[in-house]
C-alpha cells in the first residue's frame, strides 16, 4: 500500500532475471518470499485436511483469533508472533472442548462458533481502539502487508512450521482414516477424538502462520483454495495433497509479485490468483465430465471431494 | 454520564439500535433454527465489499451494503440448499470477495488523496453507532421495523418448513420461496446491521441472543420472543456502558454484553432443551 510511495515505482519489464535480482535486492521481499514458502506448503497440507473434515467454520473462526491476539501484542508491546499463536492455539483448545459435546453441524455448536467469533473480532477491536500509537490502522493486520515480515519472525514461522509439518506427517495416516470414515476408525481403536483436538491445535498454529502473510481476515485464500481446487481435478489423496502445495505456493509467490509492483494489499493479490485457480480448476473438470459423458463410458465422475477410503488404504 | 444520555448522538443510537438489535433477533433465531449460520458469516463478509465498491465508485455506503447482501442472499438461495458441501464452496468464494473488499478499500483510500478517509474501512468493519445523525437514524428504524414485521408475518410458515421441511411442503407450504424471502431478509439485517455493529461482528448480533434464547425455552414462540428481547436488552446494556466508559468502542460493549448473556446460559440452564445428539430439540406448535 505504502509501496508505491517509498519505492519509486518499481515497473514491471517482463526481463525476468533483472526483474527478480531487483526485487531481492530488498531484505523485505527475501522475507517475504520465505515467509510465503513456509505458510503456503503448511496451509496446503493442514487445510486439506480441513477441507476433508468439513471443518471450514471452526477454521475460519481460529483465522479470527488471530486479531484479537495480534493486536493485543501491540498494545501491550509483546512479540507479534507471541500473540497470533498463543490465541490461536487456545482459540482451538476451546473449540475442541466445546466440539466434544455435539456434532459440528449442530445448530446450537454454530452458535456458539458465531458467537465466539464475533467475540474474538470485537476484543481485537478494543485492543486496536485502545492503542493510539503509530499503528498503521487495523487494515494490515486484516488485510496483510508483507512489509512488516522480519528475519526472526521468518525463523520462528519456520520452526514452528516444521514442527506443525512433523506431527502432521506422524499423525497423517490415522487422521485420514478418522476423517474419512470416524466409526469404523474408531471401531478400529483410532483414537478419534484425541486426533480431533489434536488437528485442530495444528489448524490453530496453521492459522496463525498464515494470517501474517495474507491478514487474519484473508486466511481462507490459503487454507481452503488450493485444498478445494486440487480436490477438482483429482481424487486421489496423494496427488492431490502435492497439488494443493503447488497451487498455494504458486498463488502466494504470484500475490507477492503482484503486490509488488502495484499498489494494492497483498491479500488482495493472493486471494485473486487462487481463486481463479478454483475458477479454472472447475471448469476443466466440467470440461473432462462433459468429455466423459459424450463418450459414454459411465459415472466414472468422482464428485469434488469425494475422497474414498480405497484411496486411502 | 447523564449528560453523554440527553446528547443527540445518544438518543440516535439507541433509538436505532433498538430496532436494529429488534430485528437481529427475531432473524437471527431462524438463522439458528436453520443452520445457516455460515451463510450469515458469508453475507457479513458480503456487507463489507459491498459498502467499499460503493465508496469506491463514489456512491452512497448504504447502497453498496442492501444491493450486496440482498444480491447474494437471492444467489445462495437460489442456487438452493445443498448441504455440506456448499460449505467449502462458500468458504472459497468469500475468501476472494473480502480479497476485493480489500481491494475497493485501498482504491477509495488512493483516490481521495489518502488522509483522512481510512477510517471509512474501519468503520465499516466494525461499526459506527454514535456517528448516525437524525434522518439517518430514521431509515434505521424504518429497514428495520420492516424487516421486523415481514419476519413476524411470515414467522408460522417459516417455523413449520424450518422444523419439517417434507412435511410443510406437503401441506402446500412454499418451502422454496419462504427460505428465498428469508435469506433477502437475512440479507437485508445484515446490511442494516452493518451500520450499527460493523460487518465483522454482525454475526454476533445474530448468533449469541438466539443462542442463548434456544438454551433457556424449547417453545418455538417464546424463544423468537426471548432472543429479540434478549437482543435489545443487550443493545441497551452495550450504549449504555459504553457511554459509562467512553474508553470502550460501543461495538466491543454490545458484543461483551451478548457473549456475556450467552455464557451464562452455560451456567444456570440445565440442559433440558438439548437432545441427546447435541441438536436442537423444537416442540412442534
Amino acid at each position: 500500500m505504502m509501496l508505491a510511495a517509498d519505492v519509486t515505482s518499481p515497473t514491471f519489464s517482463w526481463n525476468l532475471v533483472a526483474d527478480f535480482q531487483d526485487m531481492w535486492s530488498y531484505a523485505f521481499m527475501v522475507n517475504a518470499f520465505r515467509a510465503g514458502l513456509v505458510v503456503s506448503v503448511v496451509c496446503a497440507l493442514v487445510g486439506w485436511f480441513m477441507v476433508l473434515r468439513r471443518q471450514t467454520f471452526a477454521g475460519h473462526t481460529l483465522s479470527v483469533a488471530a486479531f484479537p491476539g495480534a493486536s493485543l501484542a501491540v498494545l501491550v508491546g509483546f512479540s507479534t508472533s507471541l500473540g497470533y499463536f498463543g490465541f490461536c492455539v487456545a482459540a482451538a483448545l476451546v473449540i475442541g472442548l466445546l466440539g466434544r459435546k455435539g456434532r459440528a453441524d449442530g445448530a446450537e455448536e454454530s452458535a456458539v462458533t458465531g458467537t465466539v467469533q464475533a467475540f474474538a473480532l470485537a476484543c481485537g477491536y478494543l485492543f486496536i481502539s485502545l492503542y493510539k500509537g503509530l499503528l498503521e490502522g487495523p487494515t494490515a493486520l486484516l488485510f496483510g502487508s508483507f512489509l512488516g515480515i522480519t528475519t526472526s519472525q521468518v525463523t520462528v514461522l519456520a520452526v514452528v512450521g516444521a514442527a506443525v509439518l512433523a506431527v502432521l506427517a506422524v499423525i497423517g495416516r490415522p487422521l485420514l482414516f478418522a476423517s474419512v470414515d470416524p466409526q469404523v476408525a474408531a471401531g478400529r481403536g483410532v483414537p478419534v477424538q484425541a486426533l480431533n483436538m489434536l488437528f485442530l491445535v495444528l489448524l490453530g498454529a496453521a492459522t496463525a502462520e498464515a494470517s501474517q502473510i495474507t491478514g487474519t481476515l484473508l486466511v481462507f485464500a490459503l487454507m481452503v483454495i488450493p485444498a478445494a481446487t486440487a480436490n477438482q481435478l483429482t481424487a486421489r489423496p496423494g496427488l492431490s495433497l502435492l497439488l494443493s502445495v503447488a497451487l498455494g505456493l504458486g498463488a502466494c509467490w504470484a500475490g507477492l509479485v503482484a503486490a509488488y509492483y502495484q499498489p494494492y494489499p497483498l491479500g488482495f493479490f493472493v486471494t485473486g490468483f487462487a481463486f481463479a485457480g478454483y475458477v479454472l480448476a472447475h471448469l476443466v473438470r466440467r470440461g473432462r465430465e462433459a468429455l466423459e459423458r459424450s463418450r459414454e463410458r459411465g459415472p466414472l465422475h468422482v464428485g469434488p471431494l469425494s475422497v474414498g477410503p480405497g484411496g486411502a488404504a | 454520564m447523564m449528560s453523554v444520555l440527553s446528547q443527540d448522538f445518544f438518543q440516535n443510537a439507541l433509538l436505532a439500535g433498538t430496532f436494529i438489535a429488534l430485528a437481529c433477533g427475531l432473524v437471527g433465531y431462524f438463522l439458528v433454527l436453520r443452520a445457516q449460520m455460515f451463510t450469515g458469516d458469508a453475507l457479513s463478509h458480503v456487507a463489507f465489499t459491498g459498502a467499499m465498491a460503493a465508496l469506491a465508485g463514489g456512491y452512497d455506503l448504504r447502497l453498496g451494503l442492501f444491493a450486496a447482501t440482498i444480491g447474494v442472499g437471492l444467489l445462495l438461495g437460489g442456487l438452493g440448499r445443498r448441504g455440506k458441501p456448499d460449505d467449502v464452496v462458500i468458504g472459497s468464494v468469500f475468501a476472494w470477495i473480502l480479497g476485493l473488499g480489500a481491494f475497493f478499500l485501498t482504491v477509495y483510500t488512493t483516490s481521495r488523496s489518502g488522509s483522512g478517509q481510512g477510517g471509512a474501512g474501519t468503520s465499516v468493519l466494525f461499526g459506527s453507532i454514535f456517528g448516525l445523525h437524525g434522518n439517518q437514524t430514521t431509515l434505521a428504524v424504518a429497514i428495520a421495523g420492516a424487516i421486523c414485521v415481514l419476519i413476524l408475518l411470515i414467522g408460522r410458515p417459516l417455523l413449520f418448513a424450518t422444523l419439517d421441511e417434507a412435511v410443510a411442503a406437503a401441506r402446500g407450504v412454499p418451502v422454496r420461496v419462504l427460505g428465498l424471502g428469508f435469506l433477502v431478509l437475512v440479507g437485508a439485517c445484515a446490511a442494516e446491521a452493518t451500520q450499527a455493529v460493523g460487518s465483522l461482528l454482525l454475526l454476533g448480533l445474530l448468533a449469541a441472543p438466539a443462542g442463548a434464547a434456544i438454551r433457556l425455552t424449547d417453545r418455538p414462540f417464546r424463544a423468537l420472543a426471548l432472543s429479540a428481547g434478549l437482543a435489545v436488552g443487550e443493545m441497551w446494556g452495550g450504549l449504555l456502558l459504553s457511554a459509562a466508559l467512553p474508553k470502550l468502542p460501543p461495538s466491543f460493549t454490545i458484543m461483551a454484553a451478548a457473549s456475556a448473556v450467552y455464557a451464562l446460559t452455560f451456567l444456570v440452564r440445565p440442559r433440558r432443551a438439548i437432545a441427546p445428539d447435541g441438536g436442537v430439540n423444537v416442540k412442534v406448535p
